[in-house]
């Protein structure tokens, strides 16, 4: 038997998979946010966790040391979420100019 | 001129709608695509994906993502549907959803797999088996004057290959290079015999156009995309510019 959530199983997903319960949340998409794990220390983008689900939660690991940094479940009557292996959460905003105003060749 | 860098205001993305299956294509054996018309859907991009629920008569519901499979369309919304073992939300969308039901729909959700047209830069795509979906939406995105496209789509098996006719209709234009991997079985006369995706087998026959380095999304089972990342690497590929999608433990 698999124990979700449990490392010793290949994650079936990655943190793409956790837009959806997030959006609920968050007022702006949180995939691309980098998380720091509270374990290793590592930075990586909230969609390139190792993700284990979905029932009855999505489980989101550190691709860098397997650490557990964030959990979501979502209830009948509310979204359950444990931040509780991450130390920050940078979140990119829109700014002004557009992105895709911006001539990327200017930029080197 | 102020645009939202994900379509959709935010109460919008978080709404769930009623959708309406208007039709249904067989791609495979084991794939269908559904054509939903959602009321006052905000748009999306391709990559996105929109969360479907489905609720029991006793109250249970289960919800699952799918990504899109073809680019903003009015309240269109095509999703790919690959039955899995003991998928119980898949099988049912596969099999039991009829034209005129409804399911209830968020999103689009997800701006990290995306790609945006506009965006500079050429284009590799490499999916395994239904990880293909995400990234057709992105080649069916392509307009006048988009970037090429190069599509390395591993399969276990010919009859495996989903959009297979519209693939052939792509390859045959000039912007994009299409190639299959077999894995177990390839095709009579095939030049490639059948084996898993190798670093040859993403080096592009033509060349990129003034060594612009491409965009790369790798999409498919979390074997099949953690190879590939890791020999897109092997390749010189920036890890900055390689985007991954996992979908499931079983690979092609």
């Amino acid at each position: 038997m698999t124990i979700p959530g449990h490392p010793g199983a290949e994650a079936a997903y990655d943190g793409n998979l956790m837009a959806g319960p997030l959006s609920e949340l968050f007022a702006l998409d949180v995939t691309v946010a980098v998380v720091r794990c509270r374990g290793c220390g590592a930075s990586s983008e909230v969609a390139t966790l190792r993700v284990y689900g979905p029932e009855p939660g999505l489980v989101g690991r550190c691709p860098g040391c397997d650490d557990v940094l964030l959990r979501v479940v979502r209830t009948p009557d509310a979204v359950w979420l444990d931040l509780g292996g991450v130390t920050s959460l940078r979140v990119p905003a829109p700014r002004v100019p557009l992105e895709e105003d911006v001539d990327r060749s200017a930029q080197t | 001129m102020a645009r939202a860098a994900v379509p959709g205001g935010l109460s919008a993305r978080r709404a769930w709608r009623d959708a309406t299956l208007v039709e249904r294509r067989p791609e495979t054996d084991s794939a269908v695509t559904l054509v939903l018309d959602v009321d006052g859907w905000p748009g999306h991009l391709p990559g996105q994906h929109v969360d479907v629920r489905l609720t029991a008569p006793d109250g249970y519901t289960a919800t699952r993502s799918y990504s899109v499979s073809a680019p903003e369309h009015g309240d269109r919304v095509e999703l790919t549907i690959q039955r899995v073992p003991d998928g119980e939300v898949s099988t049912f969308l596969a099999d039991g959803l009829a034209v005129g039901d409804a399911v209830r729909l968020r999103g689009p959700v997800g701006g990290w797999f995306v790609w945006r047209p506009g965006q500079a830069g050429p284009v590799l795509l490499v999916a395994g088996g239904s990880g293909i979906v995400p990234l057709m939406a992105m080649l069916r995105a392509r307009v006048a004057g988009s970037p090429p496209f190069r599509l390395v789509y591993s399969v276990r098996e010919p009859d495996d290959v989903i959009y297979r006719d519209e693939l052939a209709a792509i390859a045959a234009t000039d912007d994009v290079e299409v190639r299959l991997v077999h894995t177990r079985r390839a095709p009579e006369g095939a030049a490639r015999p059948a084996g898993r995706l190798q670093g040859t087998d993403l080096l592009t026959a033509t060349g990129w156009d003034g060594g612009d380095p491409p965009t790369c999304y790798v999409c498919g089972p979390t074997g099949f995309v953690e190879s590939a990342a890791d020999l897109l690497v092997g390749l010189g590929h920036a890890a900055d510019r390689i985007r991954t999608e996992r979908f499931g433990p079983s690979g092609p």
